[in-house]
């Protein structure tokens, strides 16, 4: 190819990739036929070269679609703008400008990674599908481009303030010294993936099950239904139920600790998978973030594109002070909205980064607000009077026991209501707006007061009878509101925000 | 600031309103017919049921609904209110328009009236919409707002 005009095309080995996916996708259903089929020896032997026949002719358009693919797909990073063109007959044409891309992030999957490739992404803050990327450039052409595209990004927004070092750019561009703000060993991802307790693995194993049962050559539920009528098990059964108290509880334990053991491990390899190597890097573009054991991922974030920060734990690691620290910004994050920064850390390491970012964390001067009492009062009654109803309806229906249960979680329900109440608290700062929900794990937000869009109040049909109302921001890249506030305190907190947004214009916020 | 007081929409909102209720009863009077028809009803039910929903959309609900809405400009701010059960109170600072939009749909045409649209950069609440103005009146705002916007930028 010749990249005379500027268009490119991707590597060739993003092919072999494309076709490596695909054959995966194809291997474990062909291996089930087969399986299948194998079972009826006699017709192998007539079966056997159509589907030999079909297997070629599908081979072959597949590798036929994969290289028109190719072929047909070309990139140009212009003056102004990307352009992509793509599409076999249909041609698509997108070409998205440089003061529209908030960041260029690179994704290695296990396969790309095995033959030096990656997938550069533009994030525009459309997100998800939308975004414009590009699968698969090899790691240096990736990283040439993220430089390329950041450094005319750059420019074409500090065109406007002044040509201050035109010169510098391109070197300090080249290699920015990145200062190390977070990384986590394998120790502490070790006791990260201890707090990570899943049971995913049940669903996955029901999961697929259910999806190749029709590929089994015996009825699955069948064969497992037998299996538990089975001579053996049922005189298990007999036995168990023939064992004494202290017996059948060491036999519920022993199940148990399997179940725990298996939820344990599964979070422990996930956040392996997930976070090994984590680093997160101060640079002289922003925030930094690489990690990932099969699919490395490598994001970086303006300073001045975090909009608001949360800072998330779980009932359980915050008795041992263990806390995760993410960012919202306009980019994705592998579909979820938020950047993990500092996803398991002490408070005394986050504070530095929240600051890194032009936030500061609460202390014990802030000013800390509580919503109005009706509101969880309100919920609490309905909460308790609908539970109740269905606890009832139990016992009238001769289900005393499972009635009881469920009046009790009723109570519990009322009580969290209560304890709600005394812990979700907002506060208004001179220059954020803050606030924390939860009970046994609290999530602090903390949203900057000059990067809000809107401001609403809003009322249900209780909420107006009972003076209370739910305060909302407009945020770009996460939703922010308080909820059952008093009205009087609501505007109060509107006016002041709504003045230090109407203060600073949209263009001139820091970019 | 809560205390300023809200500018009414225009009247032809209210007509507007309730021929859109009435375009709405079709299906309804359909059913109804149906109903007659078939006669698993006393005779005089189906009717009255009708009468009594189109009371509601036609007559009521826009009455209510034109009373609740409302809206506020200031020379930085424009303040949404609206909603007869779900009361929401909006205001978005000129300095976060992105863009804006002055739309009309046949039936507002027909009545010379359109809805301005605020658009934001916010994920939540992230297009305002005030319905109800008179063509040029929601013509000139927009014009406004835009020099606002223009001026800020500079």
């Amino acid at each position: 190819m010749a990249p005379e005009d500027g268009w490119q095309r991707v590597n060739k080995l993003s092919m072999l990739v494309q076709l490596v996916r695909l054959g995966f996708q194809a291997i474990i259903p062909a291996v089930f036929l087969l399986y299948s089929s194998a079972s009826d020896a006699k017709n192998l032997s007539t079966v056997g070269p159509i589907i030999g026949a079909v297997a070629m002719l599908v081979i072959g358009a597949v590798g036929l679609s994969t290289w028109l693919n190719w072929y047909r797909l070309r990139y140009r990073v212009g003056d102004s703008d990307v352009k992509v063109e793509k599409g076999i007959i249909s041609r698509q044409a997108r070409s998205v400008p440089y003061d529209r891309i908030q960041d260029v992030s690179l994704e290695q999957k296990l396969v790309p990674r095995l033959l030096g490739l990656v997938q550069v992404k533009f994030e525009t803050g459309a997100g998800g599908k939308d975004e414009l990327a590009l699968a698969y450039v090899s790691e240096a052409e990736g990283e040439r481009l993220r430089e390329v595209v950041r450094a005319l990004v750059e420019g074409e927004q500090a065109a406007e303030p002044a040509a201050q070092e035109a010169e510098d750019a391109p070197i300090a561009a080249a290699t920015p010294p990145g200062r190390t703000l977070f990384a986590m060993g394998p120790k502490r991802l070790f006791t990260y993936g201890l707090f990570n307790f899943s049971l995913v693995i049940f669903a996955v194993l029901l999961g697929a099950a259910q999806q190749f049962e029709f590929l089994l050559p015996f009825d699955l539920w069948d064969y497992i239904g037998s299996f538990f009528n089975n001579e053996a098990v049922n005189d298990a059964g007999t036995y168990l139920s023939s064992l004494d108290m202290f017996a059948r509880i060491a036999a519920i334990l022993y199940a148990l600790g399997v179940v725990l053991v298996l939820g344990v491990s599964t979070g422990v390899v996930r956040t392996f998978v997930r976070d090994w190597e984590f680093l997160l890097e101060r640079t002289a573009k922003g925030f930094r973030r690489r990690r990932g054991l099969l699919t490395k991922t490598d994001v970086v974030m303006p300073v001045h594109r975090v909009q608001a920060l949360v800072v998330k734990t779980g009932w359980l690691r915050r008795r041992f002070g263990w806390h995760g620290l993410s960012f919202i910004s306009l980019a994705q994050d592998s579909g979820s909205a938020n950047h993990d920064v500092a996803p398991f850390a002490k408070m005394d390491e986050i504070a530095p980064i929240a600051a890194e970012a032009g936030f500061s964390l609460p202390d014990e001067t802030e000013q800390w607000r509580r919503a109005s009492p009706k509101y969880y009062t309100d919920k609490a009654m309905i909460v308790g009077a609908v539970v109740t109803l269905v606890a009832m309806g139990n016992i009238v229906f001769g289900n005393a026991l499972a009635g009881l249960a469920i009046a009790l979680l009723a109570a519990v329900l009322v009580l969290r209501e209560y304890f709600l109440w005394n812990f979700d608290r907002h506060a208004l700062d001179p220059a954020q707006v803050l606030s924390r929900r939860g009970w046994l794990a609290p999530r602090l937000q903390v949203a900057s007061r000059v990067k809000l869009h809107s401001v609403e109040i809003a009322q249900g049909p209780l909420a107006r009878l009972r003076g209370y109302c739910d305060l909302r921001f407009g945020m770009a890249g996460g939703s922010f509101s308080f909820d059952g506030l008093a009205l009087d305190d609501a505007r109060k907190l509107r006016a002041a925000v709504l003045d230090s947004i109407a203060e600073v214009d949209f263009a001139k916020l820091p970019r | 600031m809560d205390a300023e007081p809200l500018t009414k929409l225009d009247p032809a909102y209210t007509t507007v309103m309730r021929l859109e209720g009435a375009l709405m009863l079709l299906p309804i009077l359909a059913g109804t017919i149906a109903l007659y028809v078939s006669s698993v009803l006393p005779i005089w039910v189906p009717g009255l049921l009708f009468l009594l929903i189109a009371a509601v959309l036609v007559i009521y609900l826009p009455m209510k609904r034109y009373r609740s809405r409302g809206y506020h400009i200031s020379d930085d701010r424009l303040r949404v209110v609206k909603g007869v059960m779900f009361h929401a109170d909006t205001v978005v600072p000129f300095s976060r328009v992105q863009h804006l939009d002055v739309e009309q749909n046949p039936l507002e045409r027909m009545f010379g009236i359109a809805r301005l649209i605020l658009h934001t950069a916010g994920t939540h609440n992230s297009s305002v919409t005030l319905p109800g103005l008179v063509h040029a009146d929601a013509v000139t705002m927009r014009e406004e707002i835009r020099a606002h916007v223009k001026r800020e930028s500079l």
